[in-house]
């Protein structure tokens, strides 16, 4: 089991450079895709500028907040879209039955399902992003020490992970119910799109159900309300943006557990 | 010492089935109480009508479905406990569908198996030139796997499934819709392969020439229970399915009277008759030729389709 574990990353490593050694033998469409891939999502950013140019506060943001918000839902999106977005394909391949050709590899399904037809292109909404971020850094009015910026760091990782959680949870439950994507779609597309808007625009209600139910919350928008030094909605410390860690360990273990109790429901039924 | 060893396996589903608002759950046991060894170096044909539990078989041995009740031991282990360590010593092809990376050329295939199964470089670069030439793949390993035909990705699939050095491999319907060279072709590679590195191989098919090919062993079954276990010609004589004179006439007649025979088919100056197998041709013909303008004759054995069908029905 161990041994199972601390192999599946070179695994991965490995199934993921066949994909993309193979999308670079067209090395144009490539580009093409990645630069649509990229001027897609900017769009998003134009919009919240745009809407600036009327407004000087969003739920309590400026626009270089807003841009941090932003930056750190694409990126956290990005990643986990990046690395386990390819193991949503797992409910078609149940329905087809060529889920069976991973079960007779000697590598672990999930490793597999994860790496499917990994796509370069997507790291387009990590790279804009990126460059949202380098935006706000930039006009932020943040004291940056040591300890914030690592924090930031930190939750963006966390974050990713909480992503690719939801991903995977969302993979286990298309063991049971085979046309399950969209459900996962929601939570983490959908999700992404509310998480980088400040949350108390969406009342109360949202945001405890971001809090306690599906965690999306703790992705980005309590660790930068931490950053920014600004208070928790609901009447929660401020403190709880430095949870993510933890929410995100939590998620992994539910998604392992998930995927485990999908995988053995498979063998056991077949289909 | 068996390389395969099935005890008292049994695997039930259960099936859900609706009608108006009633929901009905049934347990149907779709391999029930089989048990039977495989030697290494054996070719077995594992044989049985749509639904018997072929396939549910073979998903057991190779770890993929965990069995209900029994004990199975492949290679040594238990195939549902260390699926993982298992695969790298069994080879799979499914007939319906390709394990191979759809989108990828057929080369980019071959190499990630090498990785996946660490397979040592100098071996892997053997046995693919083997299997290249062998299979006659040169001119496809740079196609992507989506744009072979049917009969090429089965021999991509299946230069898949030796590539590790593999002790066993299970070959589900290999031969399903491939023309009959391909299919002659494929036996050819199969029986070689077996013959030079004494691979066990156990195939399921529904073509009865594959069985008549290459295996040493057949067994049939039926409704999850074994029909049948021994060789061909075993198969054969078990079953007393008739045997065929077909003789041609100066004229054609009304069916002729035989003792010992009756006529199944008149076509024309040319009469079909069957008789048992356990009878001798010589008294009939004497017969024919002393009563009827007898021109010419053939005596055929029961064909492998006949017996099975007539095992199917007394089963």
């Amino acid at each position: 089991m161990v041994e199972r574990v601390l192999r599946a990353p070179a695994q991965y490593w490995m199934l993921i450079m066949m994909w993309v050694r193979s999308s670079m033998a067209y090395p144009a469409s490539f580009v093409l895709m990645l630069c649509s891939s990229m001027v897609l999502t900017v769009m998003d950013f134009v919009a919240i500028v745009l809407m600036f140019s009327h407004i000087s506060s969003f739920g309590g943001f400026s626009l270089a907040e807003m841009a941090l918000l932003y930056a750190t839902a694409s990126m956290t999106l990005g990643i986990a879209d990046l690395f386990t977005g390819s193991i949503e394909r797992v409910g078609e391949r149940v329905r087809t039955g060529a889920f069976d050709a991973y079960l007779i590899r000697p590598v672990p399904a999930f490793v597999q399902a994860a790496a499917d037809g990994f796509a370069l292109r997507r790291i387009g909404r990590p790279l804009q992003a990126g460059i949202v971020l380098v935006f706000a850094l930039n006009r932020l009015d943040v004291d940056w020490t040591v300890a914030r910026g690592i924090m930031l760091l930190v939750s963006m990782i966390a974050g990713s992970v909480i992503f690719a959680a939801i991903f995977v949870l969302g993979a286990a439950f298309q063991f049971v119910s085979v046309d399950s994507a969209e459900l996962a779609n929601s939570f983490t597309y959908g999700g992404q799109a509310m998480t980088q808007y400040p949350l108390v625009v969406f009342g109360q209600q949202i945001v405890r159900a971001v809090t306690f139910v599906v965690p999306i919350a703790f992705v980005n928008y309590y660790p930068v309300l931490y950053v920014l030094g600004k208070p928790a909605p609901l009447g929660l410390p401020s403190w709880i943006g430095l949870l993510s860690p933890l929410v995100a360990a939590v998620m992994v273990a539910l998604a392992s557990l998930a995927w485990r109790a999908g995988l053995r429901r498979y063998r056991s039924t077949g289909s | 010492m068996p390389v395969i060893e099935l005890a008292d396996v049994s695997r039930a589903f259960t099936v859900t089935s609706r009608t108006g608002f009633r929901r009905t759950r049934r347990e149907v046991r779709a391999v029930d109480g089989m048990t039977f060894s495989v030697e290494p170096g054996e070719v077995m044909g594992y044989i049985g009508p749509n639904g018997a539990g072929k396939s549910t078989t073979i998903k057991m041995l190779t770890g993929i479905l965990v069995p209900s009740g029994g004990s199975i031991r492949v290679a040594g282990v238990d195939p549902s406990r260390h699926r993982l360590k298992l695969a790298k010593r069994i080879g799979v092809v499914f007939g319906q569908r390709t394990t191979l990376w759809w989108d990828l050329p057929l080369k980019d295939s071959f190499a990630v198996l090498q990785k996946m199964y660490d397979v040592p470089l100098a071996r892997h670069r053997s046995n693919l030139a083997t299997f290249v030439e062998l299979l006659d793949l040169q001119d496809l390993l740079d196609v992507p796997v989506r744009q072979l035909s049917l009969g090429q990705r089965m021999r991509g699939d299946i230069a898949a499934a030796l590539l590790h050095d593999p002790e066993i491999v299970y070959l589900d319907e290999p031969t399903i819709g491939l023309d009959v060279i391909s299919k002659a072709r494929l036996r050819e590679f199969l029986a070689q392969v077996n013959a030079e590195r004494r691979t066990t191989i156990i195939l399921t098919t529904h073509d009865l020439d594959d069985i008549e090919a290459l295996c040493t062993r057949v067994m049939v079954i039926d409704h999850g229970h074994q029909i049948f276990d021994g060789t061909l010609d075993g198969l054969k004589s078990s079953q007393s399915a008739p045997r065929t004179l077909v003789v041609d006439l100066a004229a054609s007649l009304p069916p002729i009277e035989v003792t010992g025979a009756t006529v199944v088919k008149v076509d024309g100056p040319r009469q079909h008759l069957t008789f048992p197998t356990s009878a001798s041709a010589a008294p009939l013909l004497a017969q024919i030729a002393a009563n009827y303008p007898l021109v010419d004759l053939s005596v055929s054995e029961p064909t492998i389709e006949s017996v099975i069908t007539q095992l199917y029905n007394s089963a």
